[in-house]
């Protein structure tokens, strides 16, 4: 592999506050040097002119569905780290609803191996129970040797107090946190939107702010019980629950959690007449839900962005709203979305921005050395222009799946190049 | 596209969440002719298809029959239909169309053909114009955009039933003596219509809601809070709750009842015997508070439930009128559906 220097570049670390401009050399994966411009001597290495572009960390997803193995129809891992490397991300989380559901060391294992091709390094999240069926918990400790970050039956939520706790126990001893998508299914049976006057409106069965705030609350008072427990609350949408995992955390639990680029862009009524587009789950919310989420980024209550990037196939999305599947594509329009949404509209200081998508998911989920650009930690890198709007257009994406909301859509900050693990693994066309 | 021309969408998107969001794309057109919610209509369109079911209805039947001689019009029903189905074929016929119906036990519906398909089929095999009931709410929309015809909504889940509502305007108009030619914002000022009973499942009380303000009039909803929502008076101005059925009666001209859609209540619980004393229209009850007003019912009725024969079948029900009001509307709705060029390429 050729050692690339990224020349001229503002460097912006959020890990160690770095902001200024530098010259990076990356070896053999690792970032080998980072001095003030002109300093490095590297006759060998490629030149990447960074003037004018901000040199950040390798972006660090904790939610995304791969669905392979068992899907491939809509996504490989090949396919969705593509599309990861395109939007920035040099490292994903993947969810282990595949088929079948990753709850063994052996799928663990497959999902990471070499073969299966991918551009970004894959962190499994392994199910927290068999079979994500809820009923009995997974080998906690195998599944840590094999290389899961953390535990989750995400789509799946776990309503058992008793397994719930249970597995809060377990993932303690062993170092993981457990992470819920908090849905009290018992109040969402045939719902596929936002519960209020539109979803009346619409004639569509809606989800009650409660069914996501009070499994937040009950697993709240469960982590309360185990000592040393981590929840990560993933893809929060509402200000109840919000409010719930601030007191928590003030309260001194440790508890994380994590919001999608859409919960803060979007609400319900971009469901406009029926967009299966703008369906997912957790659903967009009502403004107040939406501006609570925008508070919670910028007062740091919430930990990480995750896009929970859910491909599907067009005939699945083409079906009445009812019928069709969950879920959005979102790697490659989160860095633009945050920029427009946090630091354009919101004046969030990039570097906080940054954070968002790279060392603090990366804390959350404790993935040692990645999200951070110092000498020495790996050589993931990307490099973006933090001013240029563009239009983000869904039938270029790397993803197998279309399926967005932010077709068509203007964002500012484009990627540029991607650097995962020292190798070139996206370069935006000229 | 029917989408500009929807005000409630337009002032759905006023929030917008970012200033620089533009809709997506991918939203194919649909076709401006047409009926999928009664939103769709504006106040002189609503006047001109009332106008237009009058002419039809009084035309020379051998005329009438040229109008749509030999097109052909498709009628797709994955639910069943007495009423609807049925004026909506007539209608048709009295066009002269030809009309195919396929039904979800007739057809590869039950093979598990998507609705995309199916309609990509019928259009290929000649169908200009596309009549859809569906237990889905926007089923409409998605046939429409991936077909581009005109199609014409007969129910669509718990969303929408307009065709019902434009019926159920000209019944009343008929009571009141307003002529089609004098419907305006504000032909129905000073009449109050009470819809009661369930509202939350109810595709006709929706379109109503969405229909009957607009021309002036005030809507009193009706029914317990399982079955009504808060949310529902958020529809439009000029729609109020009333939780209490002989206060709204004592106010109203119109009232309309709703059956419990026993098929939609997945897993509600409803106290019968309770329901049946706060919310059924008795004989006693409409002769102590609403001995003048004018009795409306979507069908079909589950007599004994929200409604006694005594009123069904008494002076004040238009109920009967109604279904016959359904064929000269339908017709209205498939003429205006079919207007405009005539397609090349047929045989
Ligand atoms: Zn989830």
């Amino acid at each position: 592999m050729k050692d690339l220097l990224l020349r001229g570049g503002r460097v912006a670390d959020p890990a160690s506050g770095l902001d200024a401009v530098r010259d990076v050399l990356l070896r053999e994966g690792k970032v080998a040097a980072m001095e003030i411009p002109g300093q490095i001597q590297a006759p060998d290495a490629e030149v990447f002119n960074a003037k004018g572009l901000i040199v950040a960390p390798g972006l660090v997803d904790i939610h995304v569905h791969l669905r392979e193995p068992g899907q491939a129809y809509k996504e490989t891992i090949a396919s969705g780290t593509a599309a990861a490397a395109a939007g920035g991300f040099t490292s994903v989380c993947a969810m282990p609803n595949t088929i079948p559901v990753n709850d063994s060391p052996e799928i663990t294992r497959w999902m990471q191996a070499p073969d299966r091709g991918a551009s970004a390094r894959v962190f499994p999240i392994a199910a927290a129970t068999l079979g994500s069926m809820g009923e009995a918990l997974t080998n906690y400790s195998a599944l840590k040797d094999a290389g899961a970050v953390a535990v989750t039956d995400d789509g799946k939520p776990i309503l058992g107090d008793g397994i719930m706790l249970e597995a809060l126990r377990s993932a303690a001893k062993v170092g993981l946190p457990v992470i819920q998508h908090a849905e009290d299914t018992r109040l969402t049976g045939g719902c596929s939107m936002n519960a209020g006057a539109l979803a009346f409106r619409l004639g569509l069965r809606g989800m009650p702010v409660e069914a996501e705030s009070g499994l937040v609350e009950r697993d709240l008072s469960l982590l309360k019980k185990v000592k040393g427990g981590h929840l990560h609350v993933a893809h929060l949408s509402t200000k109840k629950a919000l409010d719930a995992v601030r007191a928590a955390r003030k309260s001194g639990l440790h508890v994380t959690c994590e919001v999608t680029p859409h919960h803060f862009a979007l609400t319900e009524e971009r469901i406009g007449l029926y967009d299966t587009n703008a369906k997912m789950n957790p659903p967009l919310r009502a403004e107040a839900d939406r501006a609570a989420m925008i508070e919670g980024l910028l007062d740091g209550t919430i930990d990480a962005i995750a896009t929970d990037h859910a491909p599907h196939a067009a005939h699945e999305k083409e079906q009445e709203f009812d019928r069709a599947p969950n879920g959005i594509t979102g790697l490659e329009t989160a860095l633009g979305l945050a920029i427009s949404l946090l630091h354009v509209q919101h004046k969030m200081p990039l570097p906080a921005v940054l954070a968002l998508l790279s060392s603090r998911p990366a804390r959350a989920l404790g993935l040692t050395g990645r999200g951070a650009l110092t000498v020495g930690s790996a050589a993931d890198v990307l490099v973006f222009e933090p001013a240029e709007r563009w239009v983000f257009h869904a039938a270029d994406s790397r993803s197998r799946s279309k399926n967005t909301p932010f077709d068509g859509t203007e964002m500012q900050g484009r990627v540029r190049l991607t650097v995962g693990d020292g190798r070139v693994v996206f370069r935006a066309p000229r | 596209m029917a989408q500009t021309r929807n005000p409630s969408r337009k002032a759905r998107q006023k929030p917008s969440a970012i200033p620089f969001f533009q809709p997506a794309l991918f939203e194919r057109p649909i076709h401006p002719r047409s009926a999928i919610s009664s939103n769709d209509f504006s106040v002189a369109e609503v006047r001109r298809i009332l106008m237009a079911a009058d002419a039809l209805e009084r035309e020379d039947p051998l005329r009438r029959a040229k109008r749509l001689a030999k097109r052909r019009v498709a009628l797709l029903f994955y639910e069943s239909s007495t009423r609807t189905r049925t004026s909506f074929e007539l209608a048709a016929k009295a066009l002269g169309a030809d009309t195919t119906l396929v039904s979800s036990l007739s057809s590869s519906i039950e093979k598990g053909e998507s609705l995309k398909d199916t309609g990509i089929t019928l259009k290929a095999l000649g169908a200009e114009c596309i009549i859809l009931r569906s237990p889905y709410s926007g089923a409409p929309y998605l046939l429409a955009r991936a077909t581009g015809l005109p199609v014409l909504n007969a129910g669509d889940g718990m969303a929408e039933h307009p065709s019902q509502a434009l019926l159920d305007l000209r019944t009343i108009l008929q009571h009141l003596g307003v002529r089609a030619a004098a419907v305006s914002e504000t032909c129905l000022r000073g009449v109050t219509v009470t819809i009661c009973g369930d509202i939350l499942h109810s595709r006709v009380a929706r379109s109503n809601e969405l229909l009957l303000p607009r021309l002036g009039a005030k809507v009193i909803l009706c029914g317990p809070p399982q079955l009504l929502p808060e949310t529902a008076a958020g529809m439009m101005p000029g729609i109020a709750i009333e939780r209490d059925f002989d206060a709204a009666l004592e106010q109203s001209q119109i009232v309309m009842m709703l059956r419990i859609q026993a098929e939609r209540l997945a897993g509600l619980q409803i106290d019968l015997d309770d329901y049946r004393s706060r919310y059924q229209a008795s004989a006693e009850r409409i002769a102590a508070h609403a001995p003048t007003a004018v009795i409306l019912h979507p069908g079909p009725i589950i007599r004994g439930m929200e409604m006694v024969s005594e009123v069904a079948d008494g002076p004040q029900s238009a109920i009967a009128q109604q279904v016959h009001n359904g064929v000269p509307i339908r017709m209205a709705l498939v003429a205006r559906a079919l207007s405009g060029e005539k397609k090349g390429g047929r045989r």
